[in-house]
């Protein structure tokens, strides 16, 4: 019971004292989908540093990587917030999958492990996140069920979701796809790799972190 | 007879087991009893068809769950799951949506289906918004 009531008053007191730049905004996504590219792209614009590494094998991002005090500012208006870039979020990790990729068995074994960490880690952090940006890859199939837990979860936790379908420069793209997958979500199209429709998304951007205060 | 009864194991751990669960087997089950039940299934190498649907936030400690069994578990790689719902209801009208919700408190949302399989068994189960697919392991 006491128990109950102080979990509501720091609930009660949190919210009434929360300053507006504390947003903390999740990056969440499948492995590969561009999570890492599209905080590379943010902090590129705003800060001119780039947050992670990227490349083409899964699970490149194995801890959570944050930009503490990231500020944007567009048409007279303020947006800040902390970055959170996560690992991605899979339901099975092969270490076999990484030898493709020239890695030595022990190598292999050793990314599958952190890997595993990474996503437990990724799990844990939606607790702790206030609006989140959804990764998908435009060009595969966005009916997975990574795509559909980490959006309910959300939704149960009401935390405010943006979907971003990635690598729309693909012609394997279908943004459709993704719309039709997630009706009730605003889906922006972008390609975080060159840039292409980062306007509309720091549009939709501001919309979200007005959502989460 | 020792050696028949080693003969069956090994031939039992080819073949594959699809086990139905019907949604009255875990309705009244907590989290951590679906889980534990799901997972152990999983761990004997069957594929489950789970009349019903797990709660998300079941999902994501299912995916956590498996997460730490690999490495710990020879041969664990993981899981494959998917869901399917027979009614989608962003499709229904307002009081079809409102009469749809109270059916899914009261009685859960019996008319799905999950299907979740050990990744080293199943390969690939794909989604689109009627059909699951299921590709086996040739491994």
């Amino acid at each position: 019971m006491i128990k109950i009531i102080k979990n509501f008053a720091q609930r009660v007191f949190s919210g009434l004292f929360k300053k507006k730049g504390e947003i903390k905004l999740g990056f969440y996504g499948s492995p590969n989908a561009g999570k890492t590219s599209l905080a590379n792209k943010i902090c590129q614009d705003w800060i001119g540093e780039d947050l992670g590494v990227v490349s083409n094998m899964p699970h490149e991002t194995r801890k959570i990587q944050i930009k503490e005090k990231v500020v944007i500012e567009r048409n007279g208006k303020r947006l800040e917030f902390k970055l959170i870039d996560t690992p991605g979020i899979a339901t099975k990790v092969d270490f076999e999958d990484f030898l493709k990729f020239g890695l030595s068995k022990k190598e292999a074994q050793s990314r599958a492990k952190e890997a595993t960490q990474g996503i437990i880690e990724s799990i844990k952090w939606l607790d702790d996140v206030d609006a989140v940006i959804v990764l998908i890859d435009s060009t595969l199939n966005p009916y997975s069920q990574v795509n559909i837990t980490i959006i309910g979860n959300l939704v149960a936790r009401k935390i405010p979701v943006l979907i971003v379908a990635n690598k729309i420069d693909l012609k394997k793209a279908d943004i459709k796809k993704v719309q039709g997958a997630f009706p009730e979500y605003t889906v922006v199209g972008i390609s975080a790799k060159n840039g292409e429709n980062i306007e509309e998304f720091y549009e939709e951007l501001f919309k979200l972190v007005k959502k989460a205060r | 007879m020792s050696k028949k009864k080693n003969k069956d194991k090994k031939d039992r751990k080819k073949d594959l087991t699809i086990h139905f669960m019907p949604y009255s087997e875990i309705a009244n089950a907590s989290t951590i009893e679906r889980i534990k039940k799901i997972m152990g299934l999983i761990l004997d190498n069957k594929i489950i068809i789970l009349q019903g649907k797990l709660k998300p936030e079941e999902e994501v400690r299912l995916i956590e769950n498996s997460m730490t069994l690999i490495g710990n578990i020879e041969g664990f790689q993981g899981i494959e799951i998917a869901a399917i719902s027979g009614k989608e209801s962003e499709n229904l009208g307002l009081f079809n949506k409102v009469r749809y919700n109270i059916a899914r408190i009261l009685v859960g949302e019996q008319d799905a289906i999950t299907i979740i399989g050990p990744a080293s068994v199943v390969k690939e189960i794909t989604r689109d918004p009627k059909k699951i697919e299921l590709m086996l392991s040739r491994k």
